[in-house]
């Protein structure tokens, strides 16, 4: 089989993502090479939705773990069933059974309570694994994961050791607030996502928002475009875009220079800070929209 | 989909390897951190479909070989010049020493003579003047307290900077534990632990008898250094550099900033283990053109190139400078302004706090005062030592 780039890209369109080429081919070498694959960037260029479109594309479940700071085995892992091993507890004792054998029995799968990273391993078809912001857990995670990414298993000190039934496909992504560990940099594929350029942009508008005309979609991701190069605090994502097209879509803007005040006002939903907000004044707008429209 | 497109990108096995294994190389050459198992990975792709057609192999190789957007952005350049024999780049690294500003001269010099401290001829690192000045260190008791209360200025002895610096060390050890949210579990603490306290329960019939607790776990501190290295710090820098790489040693969540015209990052830098060689590569980094220092603008080319990645809301940035900004205040305030509502303190370490009579005037001083949290000296060891408590509380 030869990997044909533009047919992956092509069945991610169909469920709604559309990817440059070369993330294409990330994919595919992804199950290829059986590697996890590492998405890093700004925030709001689409990284979660890869691993969302990836699910679609297999027709297999997206399991998601978010990481913050301080997040532990038993959050992601798994965890006992603590109501229910009390009251079996209970139970055991008024029949008589011995200490021994309540253990046995409250330390069965029956109680065991499922976290992400422990489902993701257990599915009959493999699951595609989303860990969403790596880099905001710690250290001490990080190299957990790690380890259960190249052997896929995990021991559970009270059941024994659990094993892969299937691999699943794992997508981790960053918006590198820290610098993660060269093992865990190793160990995956690699791809850095960047704003679309205009021509995907207006594609993504137009697959996202079908009912929208497609020059108006030209115009958006080039006014878009525009504004990003300015210099704001939060630089509005591929979602901000879709806001403010689904915006001027629902009024009824055909022409973005047809209604500068309009797109004026509506720009405010790319904006999403004070500051930004005072700098992007009419004059600005009227600006970048000379260049664009 | 076949293509006929099969002009040269499908070698025989053992000519495409040697060439992988010299394009491994020169990656690696290039500051690629490339294992054995990326090297089969590409042998694989190699021998994979996606080789027939080249255009695949650049990116497939990309998306193995890189592993942060630095790799990214550099490999193409490698890629191109190396397969379609445009020459191949040398490592990206400074090639020859050009000349440096007098105070990092100083500054590498002083550091190699801390490595080779206990070996070194003591007359070495003194000239002239200079032992003269000694000779009175010498007769006193060289204790570590009086040591700490010297002004660094006046400290030129070679075992005295290597104490200072030993001191350093210590210091620099103590400051880095703090509390944060990930728990543990401990004797006592403020949660239970219900795993834990189950699983003990369990012999006396489920009774929780014997309970177990989590604890918050202390976590390093973030550390933000920004170094002044213009020439009026200049008997002081040799010191910060020391202190910075110290801290960038001790703590992985540092990160070291000089600046002096321009602003360069040097954490990579700092983290040769090897303090004089690390000093050295950051005076190459870090050679001013000229031209006055710029506090305003080196800050305002932090904010918006670094600050979104090293700091976060724990992050206590530390500015090390005396205030003597040949920029616009205006710029600088703005800059200020921008970086405290980024971290969660800001401390400025002013060596001239230390001196008698000295009120802190400078129009740059002046500009960035209101957006400071704490403002202190830092011209001895003891002034560092006061820091202490105060990032503990952080």
């Amino acid at each position: 089989m030869i990997p044909d780039r533009d047919k992956i890209a092509n069945r991610l369109a169909a469920v709604g993502y559309v990817a440059d080429t070369d993330l294409a081919l990330a994919l595919w070498l992804m199950d290829y090479l059986k590697r996890p694959l590492l998405l890093e960037g700004e925030a709001g260029v689409g990284k979660t939705e890869v691993a969302k479109a990836l699910a679609a594309v297999h027709e297999t479940e997206l399991i998601r773990l978010q990481c913050y700071e301080g997040l532990d085995q038993n959050a992601a892992l798994y965890e006992w069933n603590y109501q229910r091993q009390l009251l079996a507890i209970k139970a055991h004792e008024g029949a008589g059974a011995s200490a021994d054998a309540i253990e046995e029995h409250i330390f069965s799968e029956k109680y065991l309570l499922e976290r992400p990273l422990l489902a993701a391993i257990r599915r009959d078809t493999p699951p595609v694994l989303l860990v969403d912001e790596v880099d905001r857990a710690d250290e001490e995670f990080e190299a957990f994961l790690l380890e259960l990414l190249s052997d896929f298993q995990v021991s559970i000190p009270e059941l024994g050791t659990v094993t892969a039934r299937s691999i699943p496909r794992v997508v981790l992504t960053s918006n590198s607030t820290r610098e993660l560990s060269d093992a865990l940099r190793r160990r995956c594929l690699y791809h850095y996502v960047d704003f679309p350029d205009i021509e995907r942009e207006a594609r993504i508008i137009v697959t996202r928002l079908p009912a929208i005309d497609a020059a108006l979609a030209q115009q958006v991701a080039r006014m878009v475009a525009a504004v990003r190069k300015e210099d704001l605090r939060k630089v509005p994502g591929v979602a901000e875009t879709l806001d403010w097209a689904a915006t001027l879509a629902g009024l009824e803007v055909h022409e973005l220079r047809a209604a500068p005040e309009t797109v004026h006002e509506t720009l405010m939903c790319l904006l999403k800070t004070h500051e930004d907000r005072a700098r992007m004044t009419r004059e600005v707008t009227d600006r970048l929209l000379g260049k664009v429209a | 989909m076949a293509t006929s497109d099969n002009h040269g990108a499908n070698p025989t096995i053992g000519a495409g390897t040697r060439r992988l294994v010299g394009f491994v190389r020169t990656l690696r050459a290039n500051g690629f951190a490339i294992g054995l198992a990326e090297s089969r990975d590409a042998l694989a792709i190699l021998a994979s479909p996606a080789a027939s057609r080249p255009s695949l192999l650049g990116p497939a190789f990309r998306t193995l070989f890189c592993a942060d957007r630095s790799d990214w952005e550099r490999f193409d350049d490698i890629f191109a010049a190396y397969w379609r024999g445009r020459g191949v780049p040398r490592a990206q690294r400074p090639a020859a020493a050009p000349a440096r500003g007098p105070s990092l001269q100083r500054l590498a010099e002083t550091a190699r003579l801390d490595q080779s401290r206990g070996e070194v001829d003591p007359g070495e690192g003194a000239d002239g003047p200079e032992s003269e000045d000694r000779r009175p260190h010498r007769a006193m008791a060289s204790d570590a307290e009086r040591l700490a209360a010297t002004d660094m200025r006046h400290v030129v002895d070679p075992d005295e900077i290597a104490k200072l610096h030993a001191l350093a060390d210590r210091l620099a050890h103590r400051m880095r534990a703090r509390f944060v949210r990930r728990e543990r579990a401990r004797r006592r603490g403020r949660r239970l632990d219900l795993r834990r306290t189950i699983h003990r329960s369990v012999s006396h019939g489920g009774t929780p008898i014997d309970l177990a607790w989590r604890q918050r776990k202390r976590k390093p501190l973030r550390l933000v250094v920004i170094l002044d290295a213009s020439g009026s710090m200049a008997p002081y820098t040799a010191f910060f550099v020391r202190l910075m790489h110290v801290l960038v040693e001790a703590f992985r969540e540092t990160e070291a900033f000089v600046f002096h015209t321009r602003l360069v990052h040097i954490s990579h830098a700092l983290r040769d283990r090897d303090a004089g060689r690390a000093i050295e590569r950051m005076s190459l980094m870090a050679q001013g053109i000229g031209g006055g220092t710029r506090i305003g603008e080196c800050l305002a080319a932090f904010n918006r190139w670094h600050a979104k990645r090293v700091i976060n809301a724990r992050t206590a940035v530390v500015i090390a400078s005396d205030g003597y900004d040949t920029g616009d205040p205006d710029r600088l305030a703005d800059a200020m302004r921008e970086l405290r509502r980024r971290c969660r303190r800001i401390v400025w370490l002013n060596p001239l706090i230390g001196w008698e009579h000295y009120t802190p005037d400078a129009r740059g001083m002046q500009a960035a005062l209101p957006f400071i949290d704490l403002f202190a000296p830092a011209h001895n060891l003891a002034s560092f030592a006061a820091l202490e408590p105060y990032l503990a509380r952080i």
